[in-house]
């Protein structure tokens, strides 16, 4: 990782993409990394587009909100047409290639084009395409060890939420391996 | 190819696509007396009040002259707006938030001196806009994000029942309580909505039709759980049926 | 002790417990629900209390009732909210009744809409309500140091006997930060309350009134000095500031809240560039920092006033500024978060004019 890294993750509400940026967050706070996460807020996130910017860094964090991102997660085709023009040069772009076909994408950024749905559903559970799409984003990134995120989600997953854990951290690798 | 028309939406409502989620029976609420103004022939002398909830967008969707009033204070804006207009039709429409909690006072008053409007009162047992809070509507028992443990009698009292309170407000003319969770209800919905409005035509007063709503989303169910929740679990504290009619002689039927 | 991660609105209720909140009344409000739906969990464990109120109206006095009754007492609400409560702030300064307010600001006027915005500060800072009176007001900007406040809040109500108000916003009730919430702050127990209305009278041997009324013009005056005194300490002893880079600076940014802290990158850029800013960011806003005018640097020529708003802080500023500066100022209103570009653009824009 550079000193900071500045990501928009955006989708659909319910893509879970509140979570991803949390869960990045969360790791950051682990390794005591400066890191802001900021959500979309109000009625027109209910059930429509939802999105979250994301800000980690070795220095302290000025302007929490990301007007220039190094990474835009899109989990839909919406959301990459919202937010593709404000990546950096020399970006780079991760897509669920499940719902975005046919995009012609900027010539200057790096594209990595994850069918996480298609992917999911052959993990048997459509709810962790956000995990497969975290995964391909910490192999292309290398910002965090799969292990920092692993930790994050022994954090989050407790109770009756553990039993879940174990398809998390397959979904995770799984998406590495897609960039790899 | 011969076509038959056999359902064109109504001029009651503007074309703006409602903003309500999927299985919120506001849309249904709404087509009711978007449906009944234009029947009436209404709806371009009326004047109506939206409030401060989901149904705050509602002034973008009925197809008259509207005002947007601050939380609770439609019926003070209507009372304002019937004294200087009084040949018009007003009305408000209210979610339970804004009626029965912050707005109790201004409901009262406005039945209280008898105001001549019609309230559109629209009861889903919580606060939909502001991410499921308890509303005084509330049941005993229901969780909401600020009676995450259920809502207890000690510290929260027990749900307001709104129709019955009014009913002992001696200005009050015409109250009823109605469900739109199946065709037969709706039917019987609209017929009240209807009486509502002729009430203050015929200048007799204050007149409120209370709807049994749904809130999927904030009850966090599937819609179709949601009518059913709302049967099970609403009706029975809120029955339905008229809770006054001081029309002085006239009988429904 | 280690950070947490957490949303500002959860932080911030956190920290009203750590600061040794006795009791919270409120009424739901767009951008800040989770400040009241933390506590509706997290007081009861602690044996405080927690009331949603009908209304915003009844919420305050509910704190009037709660805090004159000897109890540390916390409301928030967000500004049409704060709004309504102006009536009960005046009595709650009036009647010198300690507690704490949270306005997480949107934009306005009216219902206007719920994103960030800094359009309430001569709500805070002037007061709504009726009356000679002021309220302490700061106006923090990250969450640690709204933490820090916010449980120091507690502590400058109960020494003041006075309102406080935190003037947050969308954008600090939103976001997740990690916050040490053990850091040190002024915190101190609450302190024995011999002037409250306890239902002691039999043990105290006198009774207590919480009041505002005056009907004798010359009571009412003396009850106003006395409280004008008290003011004036607050303006001698809680002026709060940070001056950064204004050493060698020529421009000097005059920002609070989240604008200070959007300035600060604008800042770095400026300085990148060559361009010598630097900013006074007051994170009193009431008593506004006039301390931090009094001895700055010959090079200073402009002060740039920012804010999340079309021009309220800037009043202020004219008044310190006594004509001694140029000033200029730039805003976004109505929820819109201007982006650090936009500063430096301005900026830019100043110097082409200057030349
Ligand atoms: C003075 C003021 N306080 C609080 C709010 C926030 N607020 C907006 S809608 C709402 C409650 C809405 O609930 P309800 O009336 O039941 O309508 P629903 O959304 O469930 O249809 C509240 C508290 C506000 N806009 N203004
Ligand atoms: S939040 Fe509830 S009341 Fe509001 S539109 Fe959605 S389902 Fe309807």
């Amino acid at each position: 990782m550079n000193d900071s890294e500045r990501l928009v993750i955006a989708g659909f509400g319910g893509q879970g993409v509140m979570l991803m940026g949390q869960i990045l967050a969360q790791a950051a706070t682990n390794e005591n990394l400066e890191t802001v996460w900021i959500p979309s807020y109000g009625p027109e996130s209910r059930g429509g587009t939802a999105n979250c910017f994301v800000t980690i860094s070795k220095t302290e964090i000025n302007a929490p909100v990301v007007t220039q991102s190094d990474t835009l997660i899109a989990m839909n085709q919406p959301s990459l047409e919202k937010f593709e023009s404000k990546v950096k040069t020399g970006g780079r772009v991760l897509v669920n290639a499940s719902l975005v076909k046919d995009h012609t994408f900027r010539e200057d950024i790096e594209v990595f084009n994850i069918p996480v749905n298609d992917i999911a559903l052959e993990l048997g559970n459509l709810k962790v395409a956000n995990m497969i799409m975290l995964g391909a984003y910490i192999g292309a990134s290398k910002v965090f060890k799969p292990e920092a995120l692993e930790t994050v989600f022994k954090q989050k997953f407790t109770g009756n939420k553990a039993k879940l854990l174990d398809l998390n951290k397959q979904a995770l690798l799984r998406g590495m391996k897609e960039v790899s | 190819m011969d076509t038959t028309t056999v359902y064109k939406p109504g001029k009651g409502l503007t074309d703006r696509k409602l903003s309500y989620c999927p299985g919120c029976t506001h849309g249904i609420i709404h087509k009711l007396v978007g449906e009944v103004l234009e029947e009436k022939n209404l709806i371009d002398n009326a004047i109506g009040v939206a409030s401060v909830g989901c149904s705050v967008m509602s002034y973008e969707f009925f197809n008259c002259d509207m005002h947007q009033a601050a939380h609770g204070r439609a019926p003070a804006v209507a009372t304002g707006a019937k004294r200087v207009r009084e040949d018009k039709t007003v009305f408000t429409y209210q979610g339970d938030g804004d009626l029965a909690s912050i707005g109790l006072a201004e409901i009262v008053h406005a039945a209280h001196r008898g105001e001549n409007i019609t309230v559109i009162f629209v009861n889903n047992a919580i606060y939909g806009m502001t991410g499921g809070q308890m509303a005084p509507t509330t049941l005993i028992g229901q969780k909401t994000t600020t009676s995450p443990f259920g809502r207890e009698k000690a510290q929260a009292g027990e749900p307001l029942r709104i129709s019955e309170l009014l009913a002992t407000v001696p200005g009050a003319t015409y109250l009823e309580r109605v469900s739109v969770h199946d065709p037969k209800h709706v039917k019987k919905a609209k017929k009240a909505i209807e009486k509502a409005f002729e009430v203050q035509e015929k200048k007799q007063g204050f007149s409120l039709i209370e709807f049994i709503s749904t809130c999927p989303v904030q009850w966090g169910i599937q819609p179709y759980e949601a009518t059913r929740w709302a049967v099970d679990n609403m009706i029975p504290y809120f029955p339905l049926g008229v809770f006054k009619d001081a029309r002085g002689g006239e009988t429904d039927e | 002790m280690a950070k947490v991660l957490m949303k500002g609105n959860e932080a911030m209720a956190l920290a009203a417990i750590k600061g040794g909140c006795d009791a919270f009344f409120g009424y739901p409000i767009t951008p800040q629900n989770e400040l009241p739906e933390y506590l509706s969990k997290h007081m009861k464990e602690n044996g405080r209390v927690f009331v949603q109120a009908e209304s915003e109206v009844a919420a305050i006095n509910m704190v009037y009732g709660a805090g004159g009754s000897g109890a540390r007492v916390l409301t928030s609400s967000s500004s049409p909210g704060i709004a309504l409560k102006q009536e009960g702030i005046s009595y709650l300064a009036g009647s010198e009744v300690p507690c704490v307010i949270i306005n997480v600001m949107r934009g306005g006027p009216g219902l206007g809409g719920i994103q960030p915005a800094q359009s309430d500060y001569m709500q805070i800072t002037r007061g709504g309500g009726n009356g000679d009176y002021h309220t302490l007001a700061f106006a923090p900007e990250n969450l640690q140091e709204t933490v820090d406040i916010i449980k120091e809040s507690f502590t400058l109500a109960d020494e003041y006997r006075n309102p406080v108000m935190i003037a947050a916003d969308g954008l600090l009730g939103q976001m997740m930060e990690p916050v040490d919430l053990e850091r040190s702050s002024n915190v101190k127990e609450a302190p024995l309350k011999p002037w409250a209305a306890t239902g002691e009278s039999g043990k105290r041997g006198h009774r207590n009134k919480i009041v505002s009324l005056f009907l004798d013009p010359n009571d009412l005056e003396d009850h106003n000095l006395k409280l004008q005194k008290k003011y004036n300490r607050m303006i001698d002893e809680q002026q709060r500031f940070e001056m950064i880079h204004t050493e060698d600076a020529e421009i000097v940014f005059v920002a609070y809240g989240s604008m200070a802290r959007i300035a600060r990158s604008a800042i770095e850029t400026l300085r990148e560039k060559g361009i010598k800013v630097g900013m006074i960011r007051p994170i009193s806003i009431w008593p506004f920092p006039e301390k931090a005018f009094e001895n700055l640097p010959k090079s200073v020529h402009t002060l740039l006033t920012l804010e999340m708003s079309l021009g309220q802080m800037i009043e202020d500023v004219k008044i310190v500024n006594q004509g001694r500066y140029k000033l200029d100022f730039f805003g976004r209103t109505g929820g819109v978060v201007p982006e650090p570009e936009e500063i430096v653009e301005k900026v830019l824009a100043m110097k082409e004019g200057a030349n």
